[in-house]
């Protein structure tokens, strides 16, 4: 039997000579940093939910139709008359939540070490390219069940458009294909969610790898483990402090992915819904022009952005600064490794600025969401009684508003003006399991 | 600084953190729509949903549909027999492989009530349990309606309450009125007691919110069923991977 692989193998590789080779150089030969720590399970994480969401995909377009007369109606065969559909279909609204549980996460990990630094910003770009591409993604996918929340989340963020002077309410009318969210939309929406972006998101995913790998991982403690001493067990020329790719971190992810399904499939099995987090209650409502939810908001993981929309006044008779900073949000991401001059990679070894900076951005990113969720507007009166809510919600999400861009200025001149008090980084990666 | 230490400051921490934050914002959105009594229901009580179907087939049925629900489905979920659900249940005279819908024509019935009566098959998914239950608990008469009947839950509802022959009639009494404002229910009073007593309809109409949850959400019965075993699977896939793990990396010094 073994002499039947090694002779199909042999014929392969005769033919294809390339292949063995980028399998040593992306697996076998790939070297990582010994010390990854928890921190460094979302990325492999965010490609497990990938596939799922490419999987499940293809079996729900099997069933589901792409029209605003049949849309809703085929979502709930698929949850009923489907064998399985139910499990297919938590499956993907599940992953679609979770999917940005883990880029986020994965984001964080790479501000927190740095890992956007030289010689990684193509790295980040590529990165910031996918969140990008993600959310728009998400964004038609959350239209397609075409419940009401569907319906006015479509409207309501189409709209946003429309602050543009001159063309906007064109470019509203092109986006839609029609005055209102209507089957045009359904139909290219479908198009883009299930064709058009996963295709781009590959090739950028792939990309993304590609660009690491060049590089190489940063790690917990930001040491350049290539810039260290040569020279480990399997390879006198290739770093001390790294490791093989395969197998030992493909068994150490596999714990990762355990964990990972282990809190999957809880949410998909017990609250699919997440108490209204995952699959709001109002999107159990066919979309219907005539009847408004009480309350638009968009799903959990736009929330931040959506707050900051809404916590930027119009003036000079324009609405579009609320859309401009919205996207600024994401523009200064993207730029963070021109912000940051700092040389010292992981949070370990910065200044206290940076941790307390940090921590402070986190705070704002949870609070814009709770803004932009309708948190504070239900919060407010509950504690305070008698007040006025627009005004102290206004307050509060312009200062944190105020803080999420703090952040990136403080950065710069945190780390331009060497304010930053910085200690010494070791030659070698320090803890590792 | 111990390892323990260096733990506690990167992982344990930081994940509290994040969980405290999760689990904090939950029981906000959780509280939407003000404090409503938990309806108490239970999908997993077939007897109870039994019970609720019954209710369904004899009182509501009549207006509201379950469009996307089958009557063989039903049969399946509930124990039932096709004998028992054809004779028992389906007054319509729809096939037994058919879903349950009203013969109320939307036309007329729009012009009956102001409002075509809704398909029901998704009303707890869209409303919440404890809100349907508690508007079945919280009809009370007032001749100032059109139907003759309002709601405390959804005020100047436009439906009529067929279930009152269970429960008797619920009056209201208001609050002393004050200049300015709409006159405001203070509380809901039984003045004439029906064939149930206030507890038998209290269970009644949980049976019947327990029936509609189901229809809402036909799969939760799958669901339950299959998750815990699903969930031990992947716990037990999660420790042999550990072990595979721990063993792989003995010799990474």
């Amino acid at each position: 039997m073994a002499n039947v692989f090694t002779s199909i193998g042999d014929w392969v590789n005769e033919r294809a000579p390339g292949m063995m080779p980028a399998y040593r150089k992306h697996m076998t030969e790939y070297y990582a940093p010994k010390n990854f720590n928890l921190w460094y399970y979302f990325g492999s994480l965010a490609l497990l939910v990938l596939v799922n969401q490419i999987v499940t995909g293809i079996f729900l377009t099997m069933n589901y139709n792409p029209s605003a007369a049949g849309a809703f109606a085929s979502v709930e065969y698929i949850m009923r008359d489907v064998e399985w559909g139910w499990l297919i279909r938590y499956m993907h609204s599940t992953g679609a939540s979770l999917f940005f549980v883990v880029v986020l996460l994965h984001m964080f990990r790479g501000i927190m070490y740095g890992s956007y630094k030289k010689p990684r910003e193509l790295v980040w770009l590529l990165g910031m390219l996918i969140f990008l591409v993600l959310m728009a993604e998400a964004f038609m996918g959350y239209v397609l069940p075409w419940g009401n929340m569907s319906f006015w989340g479509a409207k309501v963020i189409i709209s946003l458009f429309g602050t543009i002077p001159v063309i906007g309410s064109t470019l509203v009318e092109w986006i839609m294909g029609d005055f209102l969210p209507a089957d045009a939309t359904l139909n290219r929406f479908f198009a883009l969610h299930v064709i058009a972006l996963p295709l781009v998101l590959l090739l950028l995913v792939v990309l993304h790898i590609a660009a690491l790998h060049e590089v190489g991982s940063n790690n917990p403690d930001g040491v350049e483990i290539k810039k260290g001493p040569k020279g480990n067990r399997w390879d006198a020329l290739k770093p001390a402090d790294g490791i093989p790719f395969h197998p030992y971190y493909t068994v150490k992810d596999l714990v990762g992915v355990g964990f990972f399904l282990l809190i999957a499939a809880f949410i998909i099995f017990f609250a699919p819904t997440f108490g209204g987090w995952f699959l709001e209650h109002d999107n159990f409502i066919p979309a219907n022009n005539l009847a408004t939810p009480s309350h638009i908001k968009p799903v959990w993981y736009f929330t931040p952005f959506y707050a900051i929309v809404r916590m930027i006044p119009s003036f000079l008779g324009s609405a579009v600064w609320g859309v401009l900073a919205m996207f600024g949000a994401i523009a200064v991401l993207f730029a963070l490794p021109w912000f940051d001059r700092g040389k010292v990679k992981s949070i370990r070894y910065r200044g206290t600025g940076f941790k307390v900076a940090l921590g402070l951005f986190v705070v704002s990113f949870f609070m814009l969401g709770a803004v932009g969720a309708g948190i504070t507007a239900e919060v407010i009166p509950a504690w305070f009684g008698n007040v006025d809510v627009t005004f102290w919600e206004n307050l509060f999400g312009r200062v944190m508003t105020l803080i999420y861009f703090g952040f990136f200025a403080f950065l710069w001149a945190y780390t331009y003006f060497g304010w930053e008090k910085t200690k010494p980084v070791p030659e070698r990666v320090t803890t590792h399991d | 600084m111990t390892k323990r230490q260096l733990l506690m400051k990167r992982y344990i921490f930081p994940v509290a953190l994040a969980l405290g934050l999760v689990v904090g914002s939950v029981p906000v959105q959780a509280s939407e729509g003000g404090a409503l009594p938990s309806a108490g229901t239970n999908v997993q009580d077939q007897a109870s949903l039994q019970r609720g179907a019954k209710l369904f087939f004899n009182y509501c049925v009549g207006c509201h549909s379950l469009k996307y629900m089958r009557y063989e489905r039903i049969a399946t979920d509930l124990g039932l027999s096709e004998q028992e659900v054809m004779q028992n249940l389906n007054f319509t005279g729809a096939k037994f492989g058919e879903t349950v819908v009203s013969h109320m024509p939307e036309d007329a019935a729009a012009k009956w009530f102001g409002k075509a009566p809704p398909d029901l098959s998704l009303e707890v998914r869209a409303k919440g349990a404890d809100w349907v239950n508690a508007y079945l608990n919280s009809f009370y008469l007032d001749p100032s309606r059109p139907v003759g009947w309002n709601n405390t839950v959804f005020p100047n509802a436009s439906m009529p309450f067929p279930l009152w022959e269970l429960q008797g009639l619920q009056t209201a009494e208001m609050k002393p009125a004050k200049a300015g404002e709409d006159p405001a229910v203070e509380k809901l009073v039984l003045s004439q007691p029906g064939k149930l007593t206030p507890a038998q309809f209290q269970q009644a109409t949980r049976d019947l919110t327990s029936f509609l949850e189901y229809a809402s959400e036909p799969a939760a019965l799958q669901r339950h069923h299959y998750g815990i075993w699903v969930l031990l699977f992947l716990a037990f896939f999660t420790f042999l991977a550990a072990m595979l793990k721990k063993e792989y990396w003995k010799d990474v010094h």
